[in-house]
């Protein structure tokens, strides 16, 4: 048994979603810590509750009924430290999602410059970007001012200049902007983000600071013009977040005092895990990390020298999903569909669904629609989040998904999906993973969790991460090719440790599996046909080791990107055959 | 796990916080009778704005124009009102394009707010007012029946309550809709075109209380005069025995829609009142109760969305759903005599 490094502290780490609020305990066990028990509740932000602590602690009751331990006392506080008698916990983190998307001005000086970081910045936390004022506005001061007064924002964020750079332009973009927040009402005024040339800072402090509801200085996102630094910024921007939800929700407050501030945006500490795992973890290939619930889609992405964070309430599946077809059309959420459904009866689910964001599937037909939008929703915004990768990443082809390993996947509509098959074959499709990958389900929806326990705890998310906590859902091997359908593209051999071989030929446009046990391990000899690609060069094969996971090893040959036919019966009958070789059926 | 109730119910106290969302005056007094459309509270704010840059019309300096600039802030000011004289044989003048308050000076620039707007609460039920929220509105309490939507157009209206759904799943269509049917509000089916709204709003009428709404027709529904109450969503779903019965033993009545747009952070959400006379106050519903075998609750989706059942049991922990999903579940005896399995967060309790 390894040694403990650790000394044995007892952590809560609370979730507050849009649906669901959860209550998670870490502790240690065997000298390690290991996720212990999950008591989950509805989220009580919205009406009639409108006060987040209520869900919190009915969370932490459920958790406590596991656990056979209090962890509140009677008057339903928190027992911090944790008491002889076994009672209570040592420390509590909290990540939030609830809420409703963040109204956000955003103010820079050039669109592919400042302005184009700011809306990096601002997509990655959940806020909707509802005015952009620029150098190159042509509007008139006082149009600016009444746009920005009509669209009530909850947040500015402005950026501009670079450091030591002229100042004359910012100031100029400053006025209007600080005039339309000091016109509003004063308990309406927003939070301001500035993040532009640092040698204005103290004039920004004394011409805002008295009109704002909580005015933030963090470093320059563009210290030069060349130079893109969001990081600072975005930890900044999370502490506002959190001072915005104060503000809106009932609740928050309290949990920020029981944790003792450890409170963040669920996106932020997933994008911090993202960057840690991408500091220990990485490879050539990315790490990619996705979730999607109710309140938002996300996309965190790391590579060697940076890391990317875009969260999309517009692609969320609560209150906000009729607005998908503002993104999308019904025909190409239906093209996911393995049911013939009409686009009438898609419309109506969206905005039914869009009333009751906490209501799930429960008829076959309504699975389809529910997981033919989480398809086109999640893949919707991995097209948007592609935007912001790194030109100098490793991949097959530059108009193709990069390569990762691994993608971790979480969030309600995939770690609910009733089999892993199925939750694979969504995330197939809609992120079209190229060349050899594994898959990781955190089916408890920890890794935002973990991001949050760092601050407290740093050993903590390691032991954890490697405990299996996370479900593996197997290697997949998916090559870059075009044949017809049905020619064979690949050859896969699978050597297990026992000497005992199996072996696939995948034709172009089919699933194939070769079973590989959680906790096993294998060697893969590939064999590209057709000068087929999975990251070893066009039609060159090669031999890896794969780790096994509940559905094995996977070959994807249906193409990238994604191959589906054009006419509906022939798709759908090829759905159904996916759904069927994966065990999603 | 506790349930959200939507309110349906024959006889209760209603009690509504009216709130701007900002300060502003609160133009009713304590134990006022108020109607639906009266004002309980106002603020006045401006949504335009002039800014009239000084130091650039006469092309001095920012300091400069200051020192010429004869206005003050809060100054409210005419049409055409001289705000800074320049030097010189010569002079030119800066004058108001419009009249207006002014808002700032500084920089040697005025902003002025002009086109002022005026935001109003109004009671949305018709009651007594019982308490004053300083500066941002009032509480208003009545006792009658009460009937919740789903979605509201964001009108208030009252008016005599007229039945034309023959049965919880009919259509209104523009050809029902006749003279004899002006100024009244019609309690009517569902609605599958444009026509029909039209039609309403050019008969006129006082409001529609509708089972459903065709999501193509949201736009045009925000867009009309007259209040619109959905009671059950999108589509084409027949309203709920539960308020068609409510409803249309309540024909002829008067009846308050406040189509109010659903809020589901601040619980705002469209409701019909009929105000009824009692005795004593008739209790107040509850906003959450707990699942128990018996409770009258409503299907959110399929399958038999929008039928109202009764809870025959709540098994413990989670149930395989026909959809293969596991979740906490009851299960429901449909008022046709079915009886269905449903997870716990498809159900509304009606009551």
């Amino acid at each position: 048994m390894p040694s403990s490094l650790v000394d044995g502290n007892s952590l809560l780490a609370m979730d507050i979603g849009a649906v669901n609020t959860r209550a998670v305990l870490f502790d240690v066990v065997e000298g390690e810590y290991r996720f212990v028990a999950l008591g989950s509740a509805p989220s009580t932000a919205e009406a009639p509750f409108k006060d987040v602590s209520e869900g919190a602690r009915n969370a932490i009751r459920n958790l406590q009924a596991i656990l056979g331990r209090s962890l509140l006392d009677p008057q339903g506080s928190l027992i911090t430290p944790g008491q002889p008698n076994g009672s209570g916990v040592d420390a509590l983190v909290v990540t939030m999602s609830a809420g409703p998307a963040i109204r956000t001005v955003v103010a820079g000086l050039l669109k592919d410059v400042s302005l184009e970081s700011a809306r990096r910045l601002t997509e990655s936390t959940y806020a909707r970007i509802v005015e952009t004022i620029g150098m190159n506005d042509l509007r008139r001061p006082e149009q600016q001012i009444d746009s920005i007064i009509k669209m009530r924002p909850d947040l500015l964020v402005i950026t501009g200049g670079t450091d030591g750079g002229a100042t004359r332009s910012i100031k100029k973009l400053l006025e209007p902007v600080g005039l339309a927040s000091y016109l509003m009402p004063e308990e309406k005024r927003p939070s301001v983000l500035f993040a532009g040339n640092e040698k204005i800072g103290d004039e920004v402090r004394n011409s805002f600071g008295p009109i704002t509801s909580s005015l933030h200085l963090s470093p320059n996102v563009r210290p030069s013009l060349e130079t893109e630094d969001l990081e600072p910024a975005q930890r900044e921007l999370a502490h506002m977040v959190i001072g915005i939800r104060k503000r809106q929700i009932k609740g928050v407050d309290l949990l920020d005092q029981w944790s003792d501030g450890h409170i963040l945006p669920t996106a932020y500490a997933t994008g911090r895990m993202v960057r840690f795992l991408s500091r220990v973890y990485g490879s050539k290939k990315g790490i990619l990390v996705v979730d999607i619930g109710a309140s938002a889609a996300l996309i965190s992405a790391g590579f060697k020298d940076k890391s990317t964070l875009n969260v999309y309430p517009q692609f969320g599946l609560g209150e906000n999903l009729a607005g998908i077809l503002n993104h999308t059309t019904l025909e190409d959420i239906l093209r996911w569909s393995p049911l013939d459904i009409s686009n009438g009866v898609l419309r109506d689910y969206l905005y039914q669904k869009s009333l009751y964001p906490s209501s799930i599937a429960a008829t076959r037909e309504d699975l389809a629609i529910s997981q033919a939008v989480t398809r086109q929703a999640l893949y919707l915004a991995m097209q948007s989040a592609r935007r912001d990768f790194p030109r100098n990443i490793a991949g097959i082809k530059p108009n193709l998904t990069p390569l990762f390993e691994p993608i971790i996947a979480g969030g309600g509509a995939l770690s609910d999906a009733p089999r892993p098959g199925q939750g694979l074959l969504l995330l197939l499709d809609s992120l079209q993973p190229v060349g050899v990958t594994t898959v990781i389900l955190d089916q408890n929806n920890l890794l935002p969790l973990l991001g949050a326990a760092a601050s407290q705890n740093s050993i903590l998310p390691v032991q954890v991460l490697e405990s299996g906590a996370f479900l593996s859902v197997g290697t997949v091997v998916s090559p870059v090719v075009y044949a017809k359908y049905g020619t064979p593209i690949l050859r896969g051999k699978l050597t297990y440790e026992n000497g005992v071989e199996a072996q696939v030929e995948l034709k172009y446009g089919s699933l194939e599996t070769l079973p590989l046990q959680s906790g096993e391990a294998g060697k893969l000899s590939i064999q590209c046909l057709r000068g087929a690609d999975v990251g070893f060069g066009r039609g060159r094969g090669g031999t890896i080791p794969v780790s096994g996971g509940a559905l094995g090893v996977v070959f994807d040959g249906r193409g990238r990107p994604l191959d589906l036919p054009a006419d509906a019966v022939r798709r759908r009958e090829l759905i159904k055959k996916w759904n069927w070789t994966i065990g999603g059926e | 796990m506790q349930a959200p109730v939507n309110h349906i119910v024959g006889l209760t106290t209603i009690v509504r916080e009216r709130l701007l969302p900002f300060a502003g005056s609160v133009v009713v007094r304590l134990n006022q009778k108020v109607s639906p459309n009266d004002i309980i509270a106002e603020a006045n704010w401006s949504r335009e704005h002039t800014l009239l840059d000084v130091a650039r019309s006469l092309r001095i300096s920012p300091l400069a124009a200051e020192r010429l600039i004869k206005l003050k802030v809060n100054d409210r000011i005419p049409a055409n009102t001289e705000v800074a004289v320049g030097r010189g044989i010569f002079p030119r003048t800066v004058r108001t394009q419009r009249e207006g308050r002014v808002a700032a000076v500084g920089g040697g620039q005025v902003l002025l707010e002009v086109g002022e707007a005026k935001l109003e609460v109004k009671a949305g039920l018709p009651g007594t007012v019982v308490e004053i929220i300083p500066n941002r509105g009032a509480v208003v309490q009545t006792a009658g029946a009460l009937i919740q939507g789903v979605w509201g157009n964001g009108r208030i209206d009252t008016g005599s309550l007229v039945n034309i759904a023959e049965a919880p799943d009919g259509v209104l269509a523009a050809g029902r809709l006749d003279v004899s049917l002006r100024g009244s509000i019609l309690l009517a089916g569902m609605v599958k075109d444009a026509e029909t709204l039209k039609a309403a709003a050019e008969l006129p009428v006082r409001g529609l209380i509708l089972s459903s709404l065709y999501p193509s027709l949201v736009a045009l529904a925000r867009e009309m005069r007259y209040p619109i109450m959905v009671t059950e969503g999108f589509g084409a779903l027949p309203m709920n025995s539960a308020a068609y019965k409510l409803l249309a033993t309540n024909a002829k009545r008067d009846i308050t829609v406040n189509a109010e747009i659903y809020d589901r952070y601040s619980g705002a959400r469209p409701e019909a009142i009929i105000q009824l006379p009692t005795f004593s106050d008739p209790p107040i519903p509850h906003e959450v109760v707990d699942f128990v075998p018996g409770l009258q609750v409503r299907m959110r989706r399929p399958p038999a969305l929008g039928m109202i059942g009764s809870i025959v049991s709540v098994p413990r922990g989670l149930t395989t759903l026909p959809s293969g999903l596991r979740a906490p579940a009851a299960e429901v005896k449909l008022e046709n005599g079915e009886t269905v399995i449903t997870p716990l967060v498809n159900l509304e309790v009606v009551g």
